[in-house]
């Protein structure tokens, strides 16, 4: 866990950096990781090598690019074992994929009077688009509590989900609380009522083993930049049934199968949802930062996390006048961790850090009804990856020391 | 240590006017009130303005922020207190360059003057001028 023994640090060439006069120490990987050298060289391969179009050319470029375009699909299929390479649909995010569930499976099966059950920790990317199509359908939106550690509340989430319920959609891990919500039996009981499950994976995918078929979740969403790819590309995945079912939600090249003047009939899955180029660069560099995981592995990435957790979570506990958001029992708390300083706006603290050269977040990290549930404003909030060491936890936890010395006992 | 270079930017009078704030609170008799917020922190500024004769004569502001945002709201009531409607749109325009590090009359800013530090600290621009911003808004948004 210590910067020597760290075998993957060293292909993060970012990481080897300076910033105001510190060693960096990039704890904000719930926002975006970094990039692997790796991956660095072979979106410059592509480029260099063979950039064409995709699906519409017969020169050999073309080719090229299709294949691997489309082998990056079986990479993401096996990686989170869908049955199909099919139901694997490239978007251009976490936000993108939930916004296609909600105007294309949402418009066509949610009636005035049904229900739609969230909870109140979701990112704002996992709650406007069903607030949206609520209110322009007239359905009724639910949030289902949290329990006192944070996590979705599974009694709470019986007596909201009923026969009226058509969609249940929750984030597996929060990107403010840390916690691993209990989505395979969220599906069980959204299933018990004839609704579908959507799970929103941005957070738990590139930390975790993920098994949709495990889950039996209808829909994931998860983003690319946030597991090592490149901004702009991220996954829908859904059973081949009901994308099958959906009309698509965005017209042009690429989705359609034949166009005639007056009608149109659309191409088949995944294409059906991939209307003009796609991020071609990106869906490849995403296949191949499923590559650099597959090889460590999820297992040990996981455990890996969580011995940094293990080691960080009680040191942040002890830091008098610090407040821990999110379970207090590392075995239940991930790699995302959310704190405020006693009397500190979190602002001022990840100045502080920054100045320190550490990396956090601080604001309401797009989830203000979290916040106002919480009965707070905004938080600081350190999230780490494989590539982060005890070193890097140390540095963090002695820096928040500092910055609240700082701003207790007035400037230097 | 890289914290000392903080010093520019929370100089102890800074720290004096978030601890406690100067024209803190609200105006029963308010002719003009905005609430400002800044989205990407959730930031919150309500501003109470009373203006008799194009000239300020109450003030108030209330809501919550980081240390930079609320002293510069308490550094920017004392500063327009008394001071003609236009004159304090001014101010807000010398406020506004100062932050962006160009050339301003700071002298009429009084203790906000001291917030030209924030300029080295790009991320935290906006929580400076949330205040200015609320007021110039308040002073175009009559009751």
């Amino acid at each position: 866990m210590d910067n020597k023994s760290n075998p993957w640090k060293k292909d993060f060439p970012i990481l080897d950096q300076v910033v105001n006069d510190e060693q960096l120490v990039y704890l904000d990987n719930a926002a975006t990781t970094q990039k692997p050298q790796q991956i660095i060289d072979d979106i410059t391969a592509f480029y260099q090598q063979d950039n064409a179009n995709v699906h519409r050319g017969v020169h050999t470029l073309a080719e090229r690019s299709t294949e691997k375009f489309e082998a990056a699909r079986e990479k993401i299929q096996k990686f989170i074992k869908a049955k199909h390479s099919d139901e694997i649909i490239y978007t251009k995010g976490t936000t993108d994929a939930l916004n296609i569930i909600a105007r294309s499976y949402g418009e066509a099966n949610i009636q005035a009077g049904d229900e739609i059950v969230i909870s109140y920790l979701e990112h704002h990317s996992n709650l406007i688009p069903w607030q949206q199509l609520a209110l322009k359908k007239h359905a009724t939106l639910k949030y289902i509590e949290l329990d006192d550690d944070g996590f979705v509340d599974l009694e709470d989430a019986k007596k909201k989900i009923t026969d009226k319920t058509k969609i249940v959609s929750i984030a597996h891990v929060s990107n403010v609380l840390g916690v691993v919500n209990p989505v395979k039996k969220l599906a069980a009981l959204a299933h018990q009522h004839g609704a579908v499950m959507v799970v929103d994976g941005a957070q738990s995918v590139p930390h975790m083993p993920v098994d949709v078929q495990d889950l039996d979740c209808d829909f994931l969403a998860f983003s690319g930049h946030k597991m090592l790819g490149p901004t702009g590309i991220g996954v829908l995945y859904g059973k081949e049934d009901l994308l099958n079912a959906m009309p698509p939600v965005d017209f042009g090249g690429e989705m359609i199968s034949f166009v005639h003047l007056y009608d149109t009939s659309w191409n088949d899955l995944p294409w059906k949802f991939e209307a003009g180029t796609p991020n071609i660069a990106g869906a490849i560099a995403l296949g191949h930062a499923v590559d650099y995981l597959t090889n460590i592995g999820m297992d040990n990435i996981l455990n890996y996390e969580n011995q940094l957790v293990d080691y960080v979570l009680p040191k942040l506990l002890d830091i008098e006048d610090l407040t821990v958001y999110g379970p207090h029992d590392p075995k239940k708390h991930s790699s995302v961790i959310s704190f405020n300083l006693k009397d500190l706006h979190p602002h001022d603290l990840a100045t502080g850090l920054d100045m320190e050269g550490v990396a956090v977040r601080a604001g309401h990290h797009c989830a203000q009804p979290l916040m106002e549930y919480l009965g707070v404003s905004a938080t600081a909030r350190a999230s780490f990856y494989f590539y982060n060491t005890k070193e890097d936890a140390d540095t963090l936890v002695n820096s928040i020391v500092a910055t609240k010395e700082f701003f207790q006992n007035g400037t230097i | 240590m890289a914290l000392s270079k903080m010093d520019n930017l929370y100089r102890q009078v800074i720290l004096d006017h978030s601890a406690h704030p100067h024209h803190h609170g609200e105006l029963s008799d308010s002719t003009n009130q905005i609430e400002l917020k800044n989205p990407t922190c959730g930031d919150v500024l309500q501003l109470d303005v009373k203006v008799q004769d194009n000239k300020i004569v109450d003030i108030a502001f209330s809501g919550y922020g980081c240390t930079i945002s609320q002293a510069s709201a308490s550094m920017m009531t004392d500063a327009v207190m008394n001071k003609d409607i236009s004159v304090a749109e001014d101010m807000v325009e010398d406020f506004s360059d100062m932050i962006l590090g160009e050339k301003s009359d700071t002298d009429i800013l009084q203790d906000a003057a001291i917030l030209k530090g924030v300029s080295q600290f790009p991320a935290r621009i906006k929580c400076a001028t949330l205040a200015w911003k609320a007021l110039h808004k308040a002073l175009n948004n009559k009751q």
